[in-house]
């Protein structure tokens, strides 16, 4: 067993996905204050080799590549057949993965194989007495948890996006790239992927900096359009509330909150949004909240630092030209 | 055709959720309730059931609460359901639950399709399903929104995942752990007489001798992960800041000079 921490670099279509960064950020940390290798775990088709240099430049010591057709969309078991692989050869104490849709596969998918634990969806992650003790939210963030993984190793963390800083790459950061082999042949694998079908909008709510959410208050579907706009000129992501949801107006993507995506971006313009305890627990640790609602009462003004007790459809198109005229 | 649906009990979501000194976890009066990702789990089952026979059996492992779960399944259409509880079970991981999941499954026998929730809402691991699959060495099928195309003949299933950039459509052989999320399905409704039904029925319980399982691979023995300290996390300080004008225009331009102050914009 070495100290060293593993990371994943998850990439879609041959570009890295930023939350990886954050976690070789929140690896090199680690590593910078109990000594080890930070150590990147990079798998796809051919072409992801590209991306190496750049892991190194965020903080890797040194690269874990495979390039294989069978590597190529992520599928969860070649994935951590491999990484448990690695983790075997290489033995390092700690892997870190990014809580995305698929780090989420990975790290239990990757426990159950080497019979150890891992801590989903960490906020921190921080030596107290020798341990790494992580914090995670639980209930939808109504409350937290302290979590450790006191004997098994490795131990593994999946890291929440965006709760991790993503660090400054060093273009000149060197490293050694080993080439690894694929644990299994395609005859092996019990799934094969035949097609991929992108949403529209580009940005998704997980990873966006800014979020303008729509609730009751836009009374339909049509009243998305002055949203629409205004995530337009903030270059965000659209959110909506469940009764939205559930009422047909937007479809499930774009929901936040406890049945819907946790999300926590820098500005969150909740329109229309009373603040249900669910809505709330999805949304409550953006770094500003901004609350627009008619109802002076509405449980949102609770956790806003501003609110604008006024009409969405007269405040939203006026706060989209004031915004529009200090944004080039 | 038989589809097995793993379930679990929560605390409703609308609980107010507060820890005391001791660090006991409570939900007030809230009810305890089937995990709602559970529902859509259920739904589906039903759904595949009647389209192409056979019978859905629901499980739950986890002490007398978990029935709440497994009625909740019963009375909306479930055939059967089993619960498995030993006292050596409290504690366990997601890494321990999967074991005894897996464990019952394989005891339960000829399984063609494992459903079970995305995640549930209280320790909202998302850990469970995957573990399961990967227990199983069958195809793990997490965050689907939609069975394409399935053959139970054929042994085939395609589905697609929602992930964050989109749907991703992946073929696998059955049996598989399929892993549902909202927008699935729209979850029935549980009706007088599915509530009769789920109240006179019988829940056997399985110990973790009759699915053979070994009592040092489940609770905190058979688990990675502890969590020792829970807590509240604190309030966000202070109060909103109104933003009062005469006409709307204003409070738009003062409301836009705050966030570039704010410098997140």
């Amino acid at each position: 067993m070495t100290n060293d921490i593993f990371v994943w670099v998850e990439q879609f279509e041959y570009e890295a996905v930023g939350a990886s960064w954050e976690a070789i950020g929140a690896a090199r940390g680690l590593a910078d204050e109990q000594g080890g290798d930070v150590i990147a775990c990079l798998f796809g088709g051919d072409g992801v080799e590209a991306l190496a240099q750049e892991a190194l430049s965020y903080g890797a010591d040194r690269v874990l590549l495979a390039t294989d057709a069978t590597l190529d969309s992520f599928r969860v078991e070649p994935y951590a057949a491999l990484m448990a692989q690695a983790v075997e050869a290489y033995e390092p104490e700690t892997v870190l993965v990014a809580a995305t849709f698929r780090g989420r596969e990975l790290g239990p998918a990757l426990a159950v194989r080497l019979e150890t634990g891992c801590i989903a969806d960490c906020t921190e992650l921080a030596f107290e007495d020798g341990e790494l003790v992580a914090t995670r939210p639980i209930y939808a963030g109504k409350l937290m948890s302290k979590c450790v993984i006191p004997e098994r190793r490795p131990r593994i963390f999946t890291t929440r996006v965006r709760a991790f800083g993503k660090p400054e790459p060093e273009a000149e950061r060197e490293g050694e790239v080993v080439q690894l082999d694929p644990a299994m042949a395609e005859d092996q694998i019990k799934t094969k992927v035949t097609g991929f079908k992108e949403s529209e909008g580009g940005v998704s709510l997980a990873d966006a900096s800014i979020i303008v959410s729509g609730g009751r208050g836009v009374a339909g579907p049509e009243g998305y359009q002055p949203l629409e706009e205004l995530v337009d000129v903030l270059k965000g992501a659209l959110g909506a509330s469940r009764a939205a949801v559930d009422a047909g107006w937007i479809p499930y993507e774009h929901q936040v909150g406890q049945t819907g995506k946790t999300v926590s971006p820098d500005l969150y313009i909740a329109c229309g949004i009373s603040g249900a305890i669910q809505h709330l627990a999805g949304m409550r640790t953006s770094k500003v909240i901004v609350a627009i609602n008619k109802d002076p009462e509405a449980p949102i003004f609770k956790v806003a630092d501003y609110g604008v007790v006024e009409d969405l459809f007269k405040i939203v198109p006026a706060l989209k030209e004031a915004l529009a005229e200090r944004i080039d | 055709m038989h589809i097995v649906v793993c379930t679990k009990y929560t605390p409703d979501s609308e609980a107010k959720m507060s820890v005391d000194e001791a660090g006991n976890v409570s939900w007030g009066d809230s009810p305890l309730i089937i995990n709602p990702w559970d529902e859509y789990a259920v739904e589906e089952a039903l759904l595949l059931r009647d389209e192409y026979g056979g019978k859905v059996t629901v499980i739950s492992m986890g002490p007398e609460e978990a029935l709440e779960a497994l009625k909740h399944a019963v009375a909306m259409g479930a055939d059967e359901a089993i619960r498995v509880w030993d006292d050596a079970c409290a504690g366990s991981d997601t890494l321990a639950t999967s074991y005894v999941l897996a464990r019952t499954i394989d005891a339960i026998g000829e399984v063609d399709l494992v459903l079970c929730g995305k995640s549930a809402i209280d320790a909202e691991t998302w850990q469970t399903g995957v573990a399961l699959a990967t227990r199983l060495n069958v195809p793990s099928l997490m965050y689907t929104i939609n069975i394409a195309e399935l053959d139970p003949d054929e042994g085939t299933i395609t589905v697609e995942r929602l992930l964050e950039q989109g749907r991703q459509v992946v073929e696998a052989s059955l049996p598989a752990v399929v892993g549902t999320i909202k927008g699935i399905n729209e979850p029935r409704y549980t009706s007088f007489i599915g509530i009769r039904k789920a109240a006179g029925m019988d829940y056997p319980l399985w110990t973790l001798e009759d699915i053979g399982a070994d009592p040092d691979r489940v609770g905190e023995s058979g688990s990675g992960v502890r969590w020792p300290t829970v807590f509240e996390p604190p309030v966000r300080e202070g109060e909103a800041e109104i933003i009062e004008a005469e006409t709307v225009e204003e409070e738009a331009q003062i409301l836009a000079e705050k966030l570039l102050a704010e410098k997140v914009i």
